[in-house]
């Protein structure tokens, strides 16, 4: 049985989520950018992937600590070396799975 | 070449959905198979603070954000109120506010209502592999919208799953838990296309790790990205990596 409250909150959540992702594209896409800004959305993706990632593979825990002795940063290396060689995004997904998997079993 | 795609539309208007549907769950394949695991414990973890399948595959239909709907699971289960857990989802999900102003240089000239409806498919994931699509050829706003929501019916169908019993499906099987980061790693080097994009994914890591290892929550994200985003922004004002700046264009 649903609740008014649940959906209330999960309609919340919804709404504070939805926000973010549409007033960007719906302003942004309407008017010429400024060429700094331009710029500056253009370092955004990398910025964003390695601020994703870097963290989780050499931290850990509630409150985060560092904690470099992971399987998780042990397979990112040849993880992503393979990807800095093949290019392949379905590769690289098959093989740091592969690898994770033997880390899960070996270490 | 490039000139072609900034409005995101692809070359032949009039081309039919067939293969654009195609090519949109194809390269979302990743990104549903790293959303298998995460999506499985989700619905484990909520099923056992009490939510019903249909309460979950609710959450992750209008929610559609993983980090965000675990706060969320387990602020329910702790008692709070509304006010709490709708900032706290705000304040977890305001780094798509860098994700979605990111993506419209490629999405110019779209109405929108087609806007408002990728809006909603704008994650972490479909943001990665979207943006590294829109850069190549072939790619266009139709097919980012597929992608986007072939990951969302991925979402849903994994979190209501694990919410009818995803205990049964043994933990890290096939190395699956992996299959995310492995891509975000890829994604990233794909982003990596000069020297200064290179130096700004580093300042970006470190400041991450640092971050995230002072202010609790997820803030470390949009803190570490705005900052080696801006500090790209200052090195190239300022004249470095002057080589790149023709290639990045």
């Amino acid at each position: 049985m649903l609740s008014a409250e649940y959906l209330a909150v999960i309609a919340g959540m919804g709404v504070v989520t939805y926000v973010p992702r549409w007033l960007p594209l719906v302003f942004l896409t309407r008017r010429r950018l400024p060429l700094w800004l331009v710029e500056w959305l253009d370092f955004i993706p990398a910025s964003i992937l390695s601020a994703l990632v870097v963290p989780y593979l050499i931290t850990t825990g509630d409150p985060r600590h560092l904690d470099i002795l992971r399987p998780e940063l042990f397979v990112a290396v040849p993880t992503f070396a393979f990807a800095l060689v093949t290019k392949s995004l379905a590769g690289t997904v098959v093989v740091g799975m592969f690898l994770f998997r033997l880390a899960g079993i070996y270490l | 070449m490039q000139e072609e795609k900034v409005n995101g539309l692809s070359p032949d208007r009039r081309e039919r959905w067939g293969p654009v549907i195609k090519d949109g769950v194809i390269a979302a394949w990743p990104i549903c198979l790293g959303y298998a695991p995460i999506g499985l414990a989700f619905g484990v973890i909520a099923q056992k603070a009490g939510l019903s399948p249909l309460e979950i595959g609710l959450m992750s239909l209008l929610v559609f954000a993983g980090s965000a709907q675990f706060i969320g699971v387990s602020m329910i289960s702790a008692g709070a109120g509304f006010m709490p857990i709708v900032i706290t989802t705000f304040m977890v999900n305001l780094r798509h506010l860098l994700m979605s102003s990111s993506l419209a240089v490629y999405l110019r000239g779209i109405n929108s209502g087609c806007l408002s409806l990728f809006a909603y498919g704008v994650t972490d994931e479909s943001f990665a592999m979207n943006l590294t699509r829109f850069r190549d050829a072939e790619w266009d706003w139709r097919r980012a919208l597929v992608l986007n929501h072939t990951a969302n019916g991925a979402w849903i169908a994994s979190t209501v799953a694990g919410g009818y019993g995803g205990q049964f499906i043994p933990a890290g099987a096939f190395g699956i838990d992996y299959a995310l980061i492995a891509m975000f790693l890829c994604l990233l080097v794909f982003q990596l296309r000069g020297m200064i994009y290179v130096i700004i994914a580093a300042i970006a890591g470190v400041l991450a790790v640092v971050s995230a290892l002072v202010i609790p929550g997820n803030s470390y994200i949009v803190i570490a990205s705005t900052a080696a985003a801006t500090a790209g922004l200052f090195f190239r004002r300022a004249g470095f990596f002057k080589k790149q700046e023709r290639e990045s264009c």
